[in-house]
């Protein structure tokens, strides 16, 4: 089996050439040694199947990045046949030094210019048969976006391919590098009659678009209303999608489960439908928000959009150690925690992502505010309850800002804030609807298990042993709700209410599920009745408070852990927003009863 | 000649790179970004509340924070 690899910088196209040339086949492969993910693809060119590995993107293979560092391990572990570089023609200019260093490492190599169809609107012109003179290997100009000139560059790549049995893999790749100085100067060589560039950029669109939406006094208010929008778009769709899966699944579980396994004993049977089929309920409730949010990721990104927001908002985020890029995802973590985490993948510099990741669960999202409605409506009054959700957004911001600035120091971001403002874009929707579906697939791919795993795990706790009520206080659940009092009682949380929250360690949405179960009254009035009668407003507030703060749910600990690829980060968010939830539950609760409340 | 550094450039004004006295992470990013001695380089705008500097160097358009670009030292042309 023959070796390609994909190199290219960061908005030049590589990802959309790589879908484009790999399908569906794509999934991400294991190299020892290399953190960061990487897709491979078979792929059949000419009459040979070939591997096809997409490295991230990089501006310098001297670079000092965590991706360009992962890119010469790579490079140095790995035995290639071809190396294919995709560079943005407009830029070529100064991308050209990456198929310098390409060619200087002595790996066989095809350049492809991208963008073509850009360039020409620019005013670049390129000769490519002078530029693959000069620089001894095949430069192809194409379209991957479009498809412009991608066939035949396929045909030059298979041909180029035939020829090369023998792989090459670089030693001492440092050493190989020219510096700086010379660089420059073979560059100068290399471009100087073969490349045409006009004296400045002339890109009208994009310079009329900035003037508006990076207008000092209109860009912040567009950018809320852009969010605002997006936001509108993802979880006005998304949410009844949810509810209609959980619906089919529902029905599916009364019409076939059900009388299926009628004959098995009642704890096996809870144990396939509540514990395991529920926890496929769980995985899958989420595919239709995570796929709604990369559709609108796609545009937002590809468009260029995503770093404008963070011009706009570094100001404020630079003092918090992150960018506008964490607040774009953390705003977006007020629907769903899950995609919003999934979505910090844009940023590369691991020390801002991983910060981005630890704020991110503090976005009080939609499930709990569901918990909260319900919580407020049947202990406050109707003119109070509106007051006490706000509140609970206020802290849940409090808590973000606060969590960045403790944590900006462990978190530093190594990388230092370049961001390429590329100009305004439109994704095609192949492309957008290519990105939605791996991120879904990639989602059910690594979380399903441990999602699943913690569903059963918890459901075992609710109904063992078996020969008493669920949930009740004689189950294992009941019983460490109860052993664990000294811990909530100060904080005014009774043990039901400590069994309601290890619901709420699955998800925020089977809490009131749980509270009923509890109580056993059937969700509603009667079961607000049956709260309002056991505890006041200040446990009432109590238990909110820690339910916005602690562990959002078992499915944002999956995507910490799988993003992370760290079980101690995923314990590190854990531990400080358990800690959190229950220092902030403390304050208040004791402060309210010493003020007499 | 005068030489100033970047963050007192106006909006729409041009300049000369003269030197670059960055940590060699960032002068390695912006050496690839086409940052060099002697390029020309011009002022967007700024961002509000000392944001960053929306700066444009040949075909590319970065942001750059204005503590790195204070390192950046220039030769405005066209006064």
């Amino acid at each position: 089996m023959k070796w390609i690899a994909v190199l290219g910088m960061p908005n030049t196209g590589k990802s959309t050439f790589f879908n484009r040339l790999t399908g569906s086949n794509a999934h991400i492969g294991n190299w020892p040694g290399i953190t960061i993910d990487l897709m491979l693809g078979k792929v059949k060119l000419g009459d040979e199947f070939v591997e096809v590995v997409d490295l991230p993107g990089i501006y310098d293979l001297r670079g000092f990045s965590e991706d360009e560092a992962v890119v010469r391990r790579f490079l140095e572990s790995t035995p290639l046949n071809l190396v294919l570089i995709i560079l943005n023609t407009t830029q070529i200019d100064r991308q050209i030094i990456l198929p310098m260093q390409v060619q200087q490492l002595g790996l066989p190599a095809v350049l492809l210019l991208n963008m073509v169809d850009e360039a020409a609107r620019f005013g670049v012109k390129v000769q490519p048969e002078a530029l693959s003179e000069r620089l001894g290997m095949p430069v192809l100009a194409i379209s991957a976006k479009y498809g412009a000139g991608y066939s035949n560059a396929i045909a030059t790549i298979a041909q180029t391919l035939h020829h090369r049995n023998q792989t090459v893999q670089v030693d001492h790749l440092d050493d190989r590098l020219l510096p700086d100085h010379q660089l420059t100067e073979v560059i100068h060589k290399v471009l100087t009659g073969t490349v045409e560039i006009p004296l400045r950029l002339s890109d009208r669109l994009t310079s009329q678009l900035d003037r508006v939406l990076l207008h000092p006094v209109f860009g912040l208010p567009i950018f809320f209303g852009a969010m605002y929008l997006i936001f509108q778009a993802i979880y006005a769709i998304g949410t009844p999608l949810q509810a209609w899966i959980g619906d089919g699944l529902d029905w599916f579980k009364s019409v076939a489960l059900e009388p299926l396994l009628a004959p098995l004993p009642a704890l096996i049977k809870g144990f396939l439908i509540d514990g395991l089929y529920g926890g496929v309920g769980t995985v899958a409730a989420f595919l239709p928000v995570i796929f709604l949010f990369f559709l609108c990721m796609a545009i937002v990104e590809d468009s260029g959009y995503l770093s404008r927001s963070a011009f706009l908002m570094d100001a404020l985020m630079e003092r918090l150690g992150l960018d506008g890029r964490s607040f774009v995802m953390s705003l977006m973590g007020f629907g769903c925690n899950v995609p919003a985490i999934l979505g910090t993948r844009v940023m590369r510099s691991p020390g801002l992502r991983l910060l981005s990741m630890l704020v991110i669960p503090f976005s009080l999202c939609s499930a709990r505010l569901n918990v909260f409605l319900f919580m407020s409506t049947a202990l406050f009054t109707a003119s109070t309850a509106p007051k006490v959700i706000f509140s609970l957004y206020l802290l849940s911001f409090a808590a973000a800002i606060l969590t960045a600035a403790l944590f900006k120091g462990k978190f530093a971001s190594q990388e230092p804030l370049v961001l390429e403002l590329p100009p305004y874009r439109f994704p095609t929707i192949k492309q957008m609807l290519v990105r939605a579906w791996c991120e879904v697939k990639h989602f059910w791919f690594w979380s399903r298990r441990f999602i699943i795993f913690g569903v059963v795990a918890i459901w075992l706790l609710n109904n063992l042993p078996t020969n008493v009520p669920p949930a009740g206080p004689e189950t294992l659940s009941g019983m460490i709700g109860q052993a664990m009092q000294p811990l909530f009682a100060p904080l005014g949380i009774n043990p039901q209410l400590t069994v309601a929250l290890f619901f709420g360690f699955i998800a925020k949405e089977i809490v009131l599920g749980g509270l009923a179960v509890i109580y056993g009254k059937a969700e509603g009035a009667d079961l607000a009745g049956a709260i309002a009668q056991q505890i006041d407003w200040v446990q009432a507030y109590s238990f909110m408070l820690f339910t916005l703060l602690y562990v959002p749910c078992l499915s944002t600990v999956a995507v910490l852990k799988s993003e992370s690829k760290s079980i101690r980060f995923a314990l590190l968010s854990v531990g400080w927003s358990l800690g959190l939830a229950w220092v902030a539950s403390f304050i208040f609760y004791q402060g309210a009863r010493a003020l007499g409340f | 000649m005068p030489t100033a550094n970047l963050t007192s450039l106006k909006p729409g004004q041009s300049a000369k790179i003269i030197a670059l006295n960055l940590e060699a992470g960032l002068e390695r990013r912006l050496y690839a970004l086409g940052f060099r001695c002697g390029q020309e380089i011009h002022l967007l705008r700024r961002g509000r509340m000392a944001g960053p500097l929306h700066l444009r160097i040949c075909m590319t358009e970065v942001m750059l924070r204005r503590c790195d670009a204070s390192q950046i030292h220039v030769a405005p042309i066209n006064g």
